[in-house]
């Protein structure tokens, strides 16, 4: 691209986000897609345009795993590396690619066209393996399927030339309940809203501050917000906070002059094996962004936002459309529905690879277009959140379920589920099943049960929520989906007896080591620690010290680390070693003292650079490569 | 307002608005911290200050003061942990004190004395950082970089010169420099600017200065960094 088009681009994005630097991440993104990286002429123009220093826009991009400083190809091919994946064969399919196209792993190709690399879970488990090509998801990959690719990638066939089919993600829904079949019709929970109060003293109140609110129970708002309360809803994405406290907090904040409230739908569904946000917003998109709505309704917010994570951005389109489509309708805009003052719209924003944005605070950091890094709390967001103003952030399926809720009552929905855990709870179910997919139960459903359902047969483990989750061993397995036994986001990946529980941690391990932001000292290197240790088991290098280290790692991450992060890090470690042990056990090959150096390992980039690995090249030892 | 909390026992007088760090500095109680500095505002990312508030670990130079909250610090669990946390800033980087022109001026190091610090416990990550020698008066060792990022804030809030900022994530997080080129000598980095001066460790060093002191001579030499009144101020 040359210098004039370069500026073009940059020009036409930042101008589209209306030159303002909160958009950064957005731009740099944009920017991206159309120039395949962010060169370094792009930075001079922002950093012209937006009048922020290089180092802020610098710092920015390189904190996003999506966004390239450096070319990365025409081509930029990301494996998934989920456990899932691997247990549908990646490696090997990522190999073939790589054989296939002349190119390292992690680099770029000769000529510059192509790069291939390893991602973190792109939601795809139950269709899995998954790629993203230039951050577009595809599925079902097989060793057909990339040679396919491969030749499309050689002869330089634009991507949106690709076969549509490659492209094509299923819902999978497996078992729907109240959520997933609901017959919803867009604006009813809005009109059903409206109806909950009487007439007068209505009109406007959206817009209303805090101290001239009509007392709880009266009000439009007042009202839905107590219907909210009564449902018993508590968040979807994992903490289980009371939904109906969060948004009477949010709503009871104070405004700063020319604040506004601000609602926000964390789509960064980035936990290793979930992928029911997906599906939500695949299939009923309309229902939370009427939840938004209901939320915005009830809290007397103007503006609302969708975190959509980077490697969700095929839905992005399709999103936009049904937005559109609302606005059409006067479901978003100004007088929503024919209501004086309540305006409410909604912005769809991208990620770009970093788990850690899933965290509320480093949610708002990323939309406010910086480094996704946890803010110190308190304050929290209810009260300073996106630009300092009060903030409610929640999950997709916390907002189709406010939707829901304000058109059928709080009632209705705290009849369903448990006593502790109200409505019902979208299982991501992958792994060694018969069928894999979306599974939609009250809460209080058994593991057994989820199992059974599934076709899940011979298993050894469950884990439940992904690797910040909990693994559930056999003997476990009448424990029960709910905030009081297994609190849950989603995740449900099956392991049956023929898997290693050592590598399922190991891959976990370093999901967080990679994702770690870095911010502070105990999980950024905490977590590089702890990877560095399950690597050195792998390789037969362990002793039963290395137990006491993963456990002084585990106490020192959970008191010091300044986000769940770093607290959950060590959770697939220790809870595998508690229930899995002989998985670990097995690959103590010392007793006595503990080898960190091996040396035959250390021969790999010999190898590597004779492009040998036959027997001769190896050190020939008796215990597994000892030195 | 004035009011009152405990540390390790002892009553510690605050104003409202203060942080715990704050306080305890005021009343002469040291806590161990490196990306605190009480000219800036506070960042809470090296978890050095981590102190027990009603039994919950907490960064006490983030943390405002309570009236009747009761904070551990100096205790054997919370060493360690500190401790610890200082072993991995050390194996994080590459830190030859023998060597170094910060040595017996170093916050790490003398923290790191301060802690009983043995040994760097974990395995070291040597990791392959350049060193920016390109600016006429300074010179940039990354090697010894602990992401405090102070001189950022000293930068940014102060000289209003935006030189350094993180970028990178997770264990490749690393300080950038504000030039096309990620060279010093290409910013209007200066000798006079507050950023020059408030490395904890052996970064930012100024050049045709090298141990112009001899170390033995130098300030955490004569006295451990828990008495130097100033230890939280720049050299």
């Amino acid at each position: 691209m040359d210098a004039e088009a370069l500026a073009g681009v940059v020009d036409r994005v930042i101008n589209r986000y209306r030159r303002d630097p909160t958009c950064m991440l957005q731009i740099l993104r944009e920017i991206q897609e159309a120039c395949d990286w962010v060169p370094p002429e792009a930075i001079d123009r922002m950093q012209a345009m937006l009048g922020v220093p290089r180092t802020k826009i610098e710092g920015v991009a390189g904190f996003y795993s999506f966004i390239y400083t450096e070319p990365r190809g025409k081509y930029r091919v990301l494996f998934s590396d989920n456990i899932t994946d691997r247990m549908q064969g990646n490696r090997a399919l990522m190999e073939r690619l790589c054989s296939n196209l002349w190119v390292e792993r992690g680099k770029v190709s000769e000529d510059g066209l192509v790069s291939v690399g390893k991602t973190a879970c792109t939601g795809l488990c139950d269709q899995g393996p998954g790629m993203l090509v230039n951050n577009y998801a595809i599925a079902g990959l097989s060793l057909e399927r990339i040679d396919e690719i491969a030749e499309l990638i050689r002869n330089k066939v634009p991507l949106t030339d690709w076969p549509p089919a490659y492209f094509k993600i299923e819902d999978n829904i497996r078992r729907a309940d109240v959520l997933l079949n609901a017959d919803f019709k867009p604006g009813e929970a809005l009109l059903a809203a409206r109806a909950r109060a009487p007439s007068d003293g209505l009109n406007a109140s959206n817009t209303r501050s805090w101290r001239e609110g009509l007392p709880s129970g009266i009000g439009g708002p007042g009202a839905t917000l107590d219907e909210i309360k009564r449902s018993g809803l508590r968040g979807r994405g994992g903490a289980g906070f009371t939904t109906g406290l969060k948004w009477e907090a949010c709503r009871n904040a104070q405004l700063k002059a020319g604040h506004q409230r601000i609602v926000v739908c964390n789509a960064d569904e980035g936990e290793p094996g979930t992928f029911k946000d997906r599906v939500l917003l695949s299939k009923c998109p309309d229902l939370v962004f009427e939840g938004m709505t209901v939320a915005a309704y009830a809290i007397g917010a103007t503006r609302g936002f969708v975190y959509l994570r980077g490697e969700y951005r095929y839905l992005l389109d399709h999103l936009n459309a049904v937005l559109a489509n609302r606005r059409r309708e006067n479901l978003l805009g100004k007088d929503i529905c024919g209501l004086p003052g309540a305006d409410f719209d909604i912005e769809i924003h991208v990620g770009a690879g970093a788990y850690v944005c899933g965290e509320e605070s480093a949610l708002i950091e990323s939309l406010e277009g910086k480094r996704g890094t946890p803010r110190n709390r308190p304050p929290f967001p209810v009260t300073n959140g996106y630009l300092d103003q009060p903030t409610i952030v929640n999950n997709v399926e916390t907002f189709a379920a406010a939707a829901l809720i304000a058109l059928k009552g709080g009632e209705w929905y705290a009849g369903i589920g448990t006593k502790q855990s109200a409505g019902t709870k979208i299982l991501s179910v992958s792994g060694d099943c018969a069928r894999p997919g979306i599974y939609e139960y009250p809460f209080g459903v058994s593991v057994r049960q989820v199992l059974e359902d599934c076709g899940a047969t011979d298993t050894q483990a469950v884990q439940v929520s992904g690797p910040s989750g909990i693994c559930v061993a056999e003997n476990e397995f009448d424990r029960v989906i709910g905030f009081e036994d297994l609190p849950t986001a989603g995740a449900f990946t099956i392991f049956n007896k023929s898997r290693d529980m050592f590598e399922v941690a190991r891959n976990y391990v370093h999901f967080f080591q990679h994702e770690s932001c870095g911010f502070c000292t105990p999980c950024r290197v905490g977590t590089s620690l702890l990877k560095n240790l399950m690597d050195k088991l792998h390789y037969g290098s362990g002793s039963p010290y290395d137990f006491a280290e993963i456990e002084k790692l585990n106490q020192l991450l959970q008191a010091m680390s300044h986000c769940g992060l770093g607290h959950t890090a060590c959770n697939p470690v220790l809870d595998t070693i508690a229930k899995f042990r002989p998985a670990y056990d097995k690959r103590m090959m010392q007793q006595d003292f503990t080898p960190a150096f091996n040396l035959d390992r250390e021969l790999s980039a010999a190898r590597q650079m004779t492009g040998r690995d036959d027997a001769a090249a190896h050190l020939a030892t008796e215990h597994g490569g000892q030195s | 307002m004035s009011h009152t909390f405990t540390l390790d026992g002892k009553v510690v007088p605050f104003v409202d608005g203060q942080t715990i760090i704050q306080a305890a500095s005021a009343a002469g109680v040291f806590i161990p911290h490196l990306c605190y500095h009480p000219e800036f505002k506070p960042h809470g990312s090296c978890k050095l200050c981590t102190v027990k508030v009603n039994g919950r670990h907490t960064a006490s130079c983030t943390m405002r003061a309570a009236p009747g909250m009761v904070v551990e610090s100096e205790t054997e669990e919370i060493n360690a942990e500190r401790r610890a946390l200082t072993q991995m800033l050390f194996v994080e980087g590459n830190h030859f004190c023998p060597s170094c022109e910060k040595s017996g001026n170093c916050q790490l190091q003398a923290t790191a004395y301060h802690l009983g610090m043995m040994s760097a416990h974990y395995d070291h990550f040597f990791p392959n950082r350049a060193v920016d020698a390109s600016h006429p008066d300074f010179l940039l060792d990354f090697n010894r970089c602990i992401l405090c990022s102070l001189c950022v804030r000293a930068s940014r809030d102060v000289d209003g010169k935006n030189v350094f900022a993180l970028s990178g994530r997770g264990i490749k997080t690393h300080l950038i420099v504000n030039a096309k080129s990620g060279q010093l000598a290409d910013t209007d980095f200066t000798l006079d600017d507050k950023a020059a001066q408030v490395c904890p460790v052996g970064v930012i060093l100024k050049k045709r200065q090298g141990f112009a002191v001899p170390i033995g001579e130098r300030k955490y030499d004569k006295a451990p960094i828990s008495e130097t009144a100033e230890s939280t101020e720049g050299r």
